[in-house]
């Protein structure tokens, strides 16, 4: 072994079988190829050593209930906004909740959103991304609703412009 | 049985590392060794995370077009509004061109799954078809409003309008050809890792981009007829 190698050992005394113990160069050897990958008997678990990426198992019954539900969630707004059922206040009450509903429907069976998907990191990032959407898009329409409402000229303002 | 310490360490001074020495049993001998190299990863393992991150990324994208949208889509410069441009059943019909897209990836990732490669093909070109279909009647609708003077620049309310839809439909004819390019590998190379992890990738940048729209049809189409 040269000195370069990162790990040395008493050389010809031990028999370095232990994959951490060899060069790195060897690593690869002992993780298994092909078509593994994806389809194991793991359902996204971590477990130590992971030896090929894990992709997100999906299922049948996950995207045939997803999409019967999204349709449902579809139809009935537009049905709401073009026959125009209630009032126009309480449409766009009602078309927000089927919004958000329907969101959180293809973020659980069409993304495959969990709280244990890549170990956690998944869902703490959309939940950082959520609440920042939140703060920028309620801070971004409240400010400029009041800048409308305050600096707008008045209708007797717009009778002295000359 | 005694225990030999083997430091397995780089040469020169104390480890750096602050964790303790493990002990593997080798040949009968204990041994005591530093982990000094990075854990072994296989290819790929953080990508699927990597590109989740994009993704959220992309989602502040659209956050801020729709805030411009929300706080713009009132301004209409004496113009057409919402009720007068928008015809709910051609959206009604785009949405359901996308909702089908999302169930026939589905179909795809579950054929890959199954390590059925031309099944995987088959539902992927099925989806392309779907997103086609989607982005040939925005277009089309795009070119009417255009056509009749309805264009991005006739009033602020439009100009923010084009820009959210536009976007989420620039981002439709990325996937699109993301989808045909992983066609041809998929052809090339069949079901490699590299490549169950492309349609991975590719199936939560599909699957995201049907999320967005169901921000976009409710804001801007349904909401705006309900002005």
């Amino acid at each position: 072994m040269s000195g370069h190698d990162q790990t040395t050992a008493d050389p010809g005394t031990a028999d370095l079988s232990h994959p951490d113990l060899k060069p790195s160069g060897t690593l690869q050897a002992t993780q298994p190829t092909g078509h593994e990958a994806g389809h194991g008997a793991h359902h996204g678990g971590q477990h130590g050593g992971h030896a090929v990426a894990e992709l997100p198992h999906a299922t049948m019954r996950d995207y045939v209930i997803g999409f019967v539900a999204s349709v449902i969630l579809t139809a009935i707004p537009f049905w709401l906004v073009m026959t125009g059922t209630f009032s126009a206040a309480a449409t766009a009450a009602i078309i927000t909740v089927f919004a958000v509903v329907q969101i959180v429907v293809h973020m659980i069976f069409f993304l495959h959103m969990n709280s244990k998907a890549e170990g956690g990191w998944s869902l703490s990032t959309l939940v950082f991304t959520i609440i920042v959407v939140v703060i920028m898009l309620s801070g971004s329409l409240w400010v400029m609703s009041h800048l409308h409402s305050n600096m707008m000229p008045q209708a007797h303002e717009l009778s002295q412009i000359p | 049985m005694s225990t030999t310490d083997w430091t397995v360490t780089a040469p020169g001074p104390e480890p750096h590392t602050e964790e303790a020495p493990k002990t593997e049993i080798v040949d009968g001998h204990h041994v005591r060794f530093y982990e000094l190299d990075e854990h072994a990863h296989p290819e790929g393992y953080s990508t699927m995370l990597g590109f989740w991150i994009y993704l959220m990324s992309d989602c502040l994208i659209f956050a801020i077009l729709f805030a411009t949208y929300g706080v713009l889509g009132g301004n209409y410069a004496a113009g057409p509004g919402p009720q007068d441009l928008f015809e709910l059943p051609l959206i009604a019909l785009n949405t359901a061109m996308l909702l089908f897209s999302s169930i026939t990836y589905g179909f795809a990732m579950l054929s890959m799954q199954a390590n059925r490669l031309r099944a995987t093909q088959g539902w992927l070109a099925v989806t392309g078809l779907f997103g086609l279909a989607f982005l040939g009647i925005e277009l089309y609708e795009f070119q009417h409003l255009i056509h009749i003077g309805a264009g991005p620049q006739r009033s602020a309310f439009l100009s923010s309008f084009f820009t959210l839809v536009g976007t989420h439909g620039l981002h439709v004819t990325f996937g699109l050809v993301w989808l045909v390019t992983l066609i041809v590998q998929l052809n090339k190379r069949g079901l490699v890792p590299a490549n169950q992890r492309r349609v991975a990738c590719l199936s939560m940048f599909w699957h995201f981009l049907d999320v967005v729209w169901i921000g976009v049809f409710t804001v801007v189409y349904l909401m705006g007829m309900l002005r």
